[in-house]
């Protein structure tokens, strides 16, 4: 087991650094000098190669590369070009936000899809069976901006339940903040939902098929007790896969929902600091991004050999 | 009964593929006839008759421009099979290449590829899709780049798993103890064998496109005015949310469902290519 | 009276092609302590009447006929009542060892699984009897062995666990369902004396299922052929082997390949194939196939002919079988 962990977390590292490499490069070839659009297209050309000395630009890439590793590990992210102050706070106050969010929505995500999955499961071939799956493909075409406009205008434009956009901060405690990311949260959890149906009732069903569910059955197991003592585990395998690879489509949707509802979140800062051309701020937020997907993965991995048997014997 | 007409009977038969090929073949029909015909010219101006209620005239009602919305609409779909088209081809394309390569060459190269399309699942697609647009200058042409490098991992992955199932089957043992080199067996046995998958992904990928220009466009990324994307239309149409709802309704139809049904062709054809169920029943 | 009781059994399942009746009106019976061998290729519907006495049929299975279990009708049985009776008192043991435990649950639990259910026992008191099961099926070091995983075991391992599940609340029927067509033949040998000692040491009734001859022949008092659904000759394991009768059964005895035959000695084999379910023909299943077929064959099944202690044959031409012998 420790060796399994030992390699892992050097390929966690490897990717990272790869992924920092990757990062760092694309916003190399960016076209347009961050300097020059912070001061306009008529600045003056001393006043451009001024301030890209102060924000040291004129530096070669490896030291500037190497400068950023430096910095995101010592946990100086440096200040951003735009709004001039510490990108690290800009992170914190995105964070704030979007994490509750992607929390919000996984876990409608994992409750819709789960209890759905399995219902639908259990009533393989009939009517509601059918109907669920159905419904999960017009679910899976919706593009999540569109039902999050969809919801805004049954829940705040015409019902008045929720605000049609905007944070209110959480000074004033965690229920008015938590009010405002419901509609995001409902319209991530959505889509992802469908699919993570899917997944779990086409599982579920396989797994119905093993021998050992017949030998569960033979025991003297009612189909419901060979559905929740043998089923279910074996099942959750793909699916804990599959939550996995959404977190990081997760991910991309905050950006998007963010947007729609002005959430002013991590997507939001990366969106305008994208527009900004802010390349530090870019760099600090995709990389945190990546460095989340990676962990999370690495977080599933972990969870896999725990739950299979079979995974620890053949890593060792 | 020949192999191509018992697959067509099943076809016919089968409740998603059909449904899937009928919105499909609406979608490329809309798509066609808008380039000779809309009932109103797609993106004309026309003030006075702004945000006009859906009438005879104006079977979905005009924008905040006086724009007919069912003639934008109808445009809306060509722009659509455009990017999906091409950023499709520029992934199976690429992609299956790099996926067949790596599945005959195997080794270090094989390692090497995956572990760069695994590595691109780690960045959400979109976010890198916006991440290229903003810099690079929104557009059509970029996102159809953006996307379209996006699906290369995809058909990558896709291609090298369903290739390396066939490498390993005994006919193929026989080729090569025939004497045939990698390039051949590849072309001759892998590649017609793995045809179905690969026209599967692309069904499925080609849905992923319109979700991905959609939100592009919507955050001002993807195709630019005058042109007419159906994700800018709902961007439009969110601003006027309180005095105009409705037009809200009509371009998110339209995606969810070409979408649906790209999706619904991607299920359908993977039912019935799936050698396993060709069996006489 | 017989512990199990099947009388005109019939199984209809829904198939692509229509419904296909896999058992038709099979009828016998079994005492407490008695061992019985089904025998029939694969499509004969031994295994659907082995599935049918324990309920575990496919879904869209019909089933008509009567079984009865100590006096009970288990058709009619509502499924919570039978669950009840599975694992306790009728048991099974399954062909494909491999597949046939969890993964993911240690083999200590699923023995112990049967015993909190059927038992009430608490964990600790199921767990100290699973090691005693698993003993006593021949599982080495049980005690140690008890927390690890089926995939640690081998295929012979894994069918002794099974087999130690299905003992764990002492049945008084066991069902084994080509308990050795997936073993080595080194280790069928040792699993089926392991089944035959249990049923000796348990007093159990055994209904063994199996397509192999020799199997049959070691293991069973008494037999019961099957072909297309239907139970073409049934006696005592002895005369049956002894005087094959029906048509079908001679083929079968026939087909055996023989050790020292001499070279190019050509494979006795039954001409033609088995008839799809669907398919099946009104009369006797065999007719077509059988070399001694006259038209009145496919007209109505044919009756059983006693032939004398228990030994009985279903043809109308048996007359003619004796006259080829």
């Amino acid at each position: 087991m420790g060796v399994f962990l030992v390699r892992r977390l050097a390929t966690l590292v490897a990717t990272l650094l790869g992924a920092s490499v990757v990062i760092f490069l694309v916003l190399e070839i960016l076209p347009g000098n961050a300097a020059l659009t912070l001061l306009g297209a008529d600045a003056s050309p001393d006043a451009v190669a001024a301030l890209t000395r102060k924000l040291g630009l004129d530096q070669p890439a490896l030291t500037r590369y190497l400068e950023w590793i430096g910095g995101l590990l010592s946990g100086n992210l440096g200040v951003s070009y735009a709004y001039s102050t510490p990108v690290s706070d800009l992170i914190r106050g995105g964070l704030a936000i979007s994490l509750p969010l992607a929390v919000m929505s996984m876990l409608l995500t994992v409750a819709i899809a789960l209890s759905l999955g399995v219902f639908a499961a259990a009533r393989h071939n009939t009517l509601a069976d059918t109907g669920l799956m159905g419904v999960s493909q017009i679910g899976i075409a919706i593009p999540n901006f569109w039902f999050a406009i969809l919801l805004i205008l049954l829940f705040a434009v015409q019902l008045h339940w929720f605000a049609a956009g905007g944070f209110p901060g959480w000074a004033d405690g965690p229920l008015p903040a938590l009010r405002a990311l419901v509609l995001p949260a409902l319209a991530l959890a959505v889509v992802q939902a469908a699919i993570l149906a899917r997944v779990t009732r086409s599982s579920i069903i396989e797994v119905m098929r093993e021998d050992f569910v017949r030998t569960a059955r033979a025991k003297g197991l009612t189909k419901r007790q060979a559905l929740w003592r043998h089923v279910l585990r074996n099942a959750m395998i793909p699916v804990i896969t599959i939550m996995g690879l959404q977190f990081a489509n997760l991910i991309a949707g905050t950006v998007v929902i963010e947007n729609v509802f002005y959430l002013p979140g991590l997507g939001r800062l990366i969106f305008q600091a994208i527009n900004n051309r802010d390349t530090i701020v870019v760099r600090d937020c995709v990389m945190l991004l990546a460095a989340l997907v990676v962990a999370v993965n690495f977080v599933v991995d972990l969870v896999y050999v725990v739950i299979d048997p079979r995974l620890k014997a053949s890593e060792l | 009964m020949s192999a191509a007409s018992l697959l067509q009977a099943r076809a016919l038969r089968h409740p998603s593929f059909v449904a899937g090929l009928v919105l499909v073949l609406l979608l490329i029909a809309m798509a066609a006839l808008s380039l000779v015909w809309t009932p109103w010219p797609a993106g004309e101006m026309d003030i006075p008759h702004k945000l006009a209620l859906p009438s005879a005239a104006h079977w979905f009602g005009t924008d905040s421009l006086g724009r007919d919305v069912a003639s934008l609409i109808m445009a809306g779909a060509r722009n659509s099979i455009l990017v999906g088209v091409i950023a499709v081809a520029i992934g199976l394309i690429v992609g299956s290449a790099v996926g067949l390569t790596a599945a005959a060459a195997k080794g270090w190269v094989e390692e090497l590829a995956m572990r760069l399309s695994d590595f691109t699942f780690a960045f959400p697609a979109i976010l890198s899709a916006i991440m290229l647009t903003a810099l690079f200058g929104p557009g059509i042409v970029n996102s159809i780049i953006a996307i379209g490098i996006f699906n290369i991992p995809v058909f990558a992955r896709v291609t090298r798993a369903s290739a390396n199932a066939v490498w390993t089957r005994e006919y193929i043992l026989a080729a090569r103890v025939a004497g045939k080199n990698r390039l051949q067996i590849t072309l001759e046995h892998v590649l017609p064998n793995i045809l179905a998958v690969i026209i599967v992904q692309a069904t499925i990928q080609f849905a992923t496109a319109i979700l991905a220009e959609a939100a592009l466009s919507y955050l001002g990324l993807g195709t630019q005015p005058p042109q007419p994307s159906w994700g800018r239309m709902l961007n439009e149409a969110q601003l006027l949310m309180f005095q105009a709802p409705r037009l809200a309704i009509y371009p998110g139809v339209a995606i969810a469902l070409s979408v649906l049904g790209l999706n619904l062709l991607g299920d359908g054809l993977r039912d019935l290519l799936d050698p396993r169920l060709a069996r006489r029943r | 009276m017989p512990l199990l009781e099947v009388d005109n059994l019939t199984v209809t399942l829904a198939t692509g092609r229509g419904p296909a009746r896999a058992v038709r009106g099979v009828s016998f019976s079994l005492d407490r302590g008695e061992t019985l061998g089904l025998v029939g290729e694969s499509g004969s519907g031994k295994s659907m009447t082995a599935l049918a006495i324990l309920g575990l049929l496919p879904d869209g299975a019909q089933t008509s006929g009567r079984v009865s279990f100590d006096g009970r009708d288990l058709l009619g049985l509502r499924e919570t009542e039978f669950c009840r009776v599975r694992g306790d008192r009728i048991a099974v043991v399954f062909q494909e060892p491999m597949t046939a435990l969890n993964p993911l649950h240690t083999i200590g639990h699923q023995v112990a699984e049967t015993l909190t259910l059927h038992r009430g026992m608490t964990a600790g008191a199921a767990r100290a009897e699973a090691i005693r099961l698993l003993d006593r099926v021949g599982i080495p070091e049980a005690a140690q062995r008890v927390d690890a995983y089926p995939h640690q075991f081998s295929g012979g391992q894994r069918q002794r666990i099974t087999i130690a599940i299905a003992l764990a609340c002492g049945p008084d029927l066991l069902i084994a369902d080509e308990p050795t067509t997936a073993l080595d033949v080194t280790i069928q040998r040792q699993i089926l004396d392991l089944i035959a000692s249990l049923v000796d040491e348990h007093k159990m009734a055994l209904l063994l299922v199996s397509h192999d001859l020799g199997v049959i022949a070691e293991n069973v008092e008494r037999m019961l052929v099957m072909y297309g659904g239907s139970i073409v000759e049934n006696g005592p394991t002895e005369a049956v082997f002894a005087r094959p009768s029906h048509p079908y059964t001679r083929g079968l005895f026939g087909a055996r390949p023989r050790l020292g035959g001499g070279r190019g000695v050509r494979l006795t084999t039954i001409k033609g194939t088995v008839p799809e379910l669907a398919d099946l023909p009104q009369g006797c299943p065999f007719a077509g196939r059988c070399p001694l077929t006259i038209p009145d064959c496919s007209s109505a099944p044919p009756p059983s002919i006693a032939l004398g202690d228990g030994h009985a044959a279903a043809c109308i031409r048996l007359d003619a079988v004796t006259e080829a012998a």
